[in-house]
């Protein structure tokens, strides 16, 4: 195209004065966009942002409860004397809000030990949720073990992994007393060594690199 | 537009050829003769009750025909539907359409258990609970998309089958094959969301295990469960956050994927079943045979190109 056109500015030699043909063909000098590109990029531009303008507000509607940390929720649950250090008692206590009795969650609770835990006396709540995906587990009083229904994951007293699929310790609740009575609090999970870390989801390991191949969430409440 | 060979056109909605008058003194009868059917028969007098007959057989063809000029859907309609397949084509071949039929009765269905079903982590239980037990024939809609889920799971399963050990997946089918997987993923999105819905015991806690099973994906796993739950726990949301994808954002997904997918099935034909012979003429050699390929006669166990190009003379592989 370009030697086309410089053929023919050669031949003709310009006796009347003729507008210099443009080059590349629909340029014109010192132009670096023909009008029909300004405009064919300036309509897919404002397209592009309409169409932003539409799309991101409502993906950001769907995944703001990623993001969304509820109110801390304290629930009590008996009074002190209730609780010993040699057995667990079930308590059933809300963790969700407005559904009912889904919302609903299972946790055994008793004293703290000499033997068993850092400082004695205070309060040790274990969640049910079973750390392979999510089932209830019971408190079996005569084997002294947490088992779970589903898939035949067993803990021990103190809730660490001894048998099946499980990958982690079972879950606890914050505890702390107030007015006589024991309260549980928001949820934590452990490492294999009963340390706190933030609450995972069930079937999600916990301490060394795992701690950052499943990070904690935004939605959950820090350690204690 | 695909160019598909001229089926034979039923000759119900051919419309007669046009008759012209003829022209005063060429041909016809020689003055002052009658014409001949009036010679040798009276002229049959219509009765007015015949002749609304008449105009009523011809008014279907009449409508159809308004309708088809204004769409001009005939030509791709019949191409479609008269579209040549390959010999050998058996029962194994109705699996898609099984599939699609389960997916309609799923859509109609689910429409109608919509207009009692409430969505909320209160009522749920009881809106079903009502379904079965109060409204007439509520258990068996209910029943119907409820077993009808797992019928369309175990189509879809084998529709994939029939199309994998038939070879029917290879060059130039492989878009299709993608848009197949997809579609079965949206399928079981389908009847993981459908199974909250209930919102009984069953429900709830194998819909917990399956948020779970969500949330073992390393990095974005636990971001995944979070925006399934709407929050750290199931709750109030999840419901309505499941019916939403289980009755908007899937089905809209799965109905313009079907379209897309029965399109390249038209577009490029079926294939063979891998045990049919190529039809050979009698001593053609090999290579003349791929020549002829291109013409839509090459097919080959479904596994050669079967001259199904994307455009031009066969363009839907038939090589019946």
């Amino acid at each position: 195209m370009a030697d086309d056109a410089k053929q023919v500015n050669g031949v003709h030699e310009a006796p009347k004065q003729e507008r210099a043909k443009p080059d590349p063909p629909g340029y014109f000098e010192g132009e670096s966009m023909t009008r029909r590109r300004v405009f064919t990029v300036g309509a897919q531009a404002l397209g592009g942002l309409a169409g932003a303008g539409i799309v991101l507000p409502a993906v950001g509607f769907a995944i703001a409860p990623i993001f969304h940390r509820g109110k801390e929720r304290w629930e009590a649950v008996g009074p002190v004397s209730d609780f010993v250090e040699d057995t667990y008692r079930q308590v059933v206590f809300t963790e969700t809000e407005g559904i009912g009795d889904a919302g609903k969650t299972t946790a055994y609770v008793r004293r703290s030990s000499k033997d068993l835990d850092e400082e004695a006396g205070k309060f040790v709540a274990v969640s049910n949720r079973c750390a392979h995906l999510g089932c209830p587990v019971r408190f079996v009083e005569a084997a002294g073990n947490f088992i779970c229904p589903c898939h035949g994951g067993v803990y021990d007293f103190q809730g660490k992994r001894i048998g099946g699929p499980p990958v982690r310790p079972l879950d606890q609740f914050q505890t702390r007393v107030r007015k006589g009575q024991v309260e549980l609090g928001p949820r934590y999970s452990v490492t294999n060594q009963l340390e706190p870390v933030r609450a995972r989801d069930p079937g999600e390991f916990t301490g060394g690199i795992w701690e950052y191949l499943y990070p904690p969430r935004p939605s959950t409440f820090p350690a204690p | 537009m695909p160019s598909f060979p001229k089926p034979k056109i039923p000759d119900a909605i051919v419309p007669p050829p046009l008759r012209k008058p003829g022209k005063p003194g060429l041909g016809g009868t020689p003055k002052g003769q009658a014409p001949h059917d009036l010679k040798t028969a009276p002229p049959e007098r219509q009765s007015a009750g015949d002749k609304l007959l008449d105009r009523g057989k011809e008014a279907p063809i009449d409508a159809l025909g308004w309708v088809d000029q204004r769409l001009a859907a005939s030509g791709f309609l019949t191409g479609m539907l008269y579209r040549k397949v390959p010999k050998g084509t058996n029962w194994f071949y109705t699996l898609g359409s099984a599939t699609l039929f389960a997916f309609v009765v799923q859509a109609v269905t689910g429409v109608f258990l919509a207009m009692y079903y409430t969505p909320s982590a209160t009522q749920a239980y009881a809106s079903i609970s009502h379904i079965n037990n109060d409204v007439p024939l509520g258990q068996f809609v209910h029943g119907m998309h409820k077993w009808g889920s797992s019928l369309m799971v175990i189509l879809i399963f084998l529709h994939m089958g029939r199309t994998f050990f038939f070879g029917a997946y290879k060059y130039p089918r492989e878009l299709n094959w993608v848009i197949g997987v997809v579609l079965l993923i949206l399928t079981m999105t389908m009847a993981f969301t459908g199974y909250l819905l209930p919102f009984d015991q069953r429900s709830f806690w194998a819909s917990i295990v399956g948020i779970n099973i969500n949330g073992t994906g390393p990095v974005m796993g636990p971001y995944l469960s979070d925006f399934l739950r709407a929050g750290p726990e199931l709750g109030a949301t999840t419901l309505s956050r499941f019916y939403a994808i289980h009755m908007l954002l899937v089905p809209g997904a799965i109905i313009a994927l079907i379209g897309a997918h029965m399109y390249l099935v038209v577009k490029l034909g079926t294939t063979a079943p891998p045990w049919m012979k190529a039809e050979r003429p009698k001593g053609a050699s090999p290579l003349a045979q791929l020549d002829a390929g291109a013409n839509g006669n090459g097919h080959v166990n479904g596994n050669r190109v079967d001259g199904a190009p994307v455009s031009g003379e066969g363009g839907n592989g038939a090589s019946a």
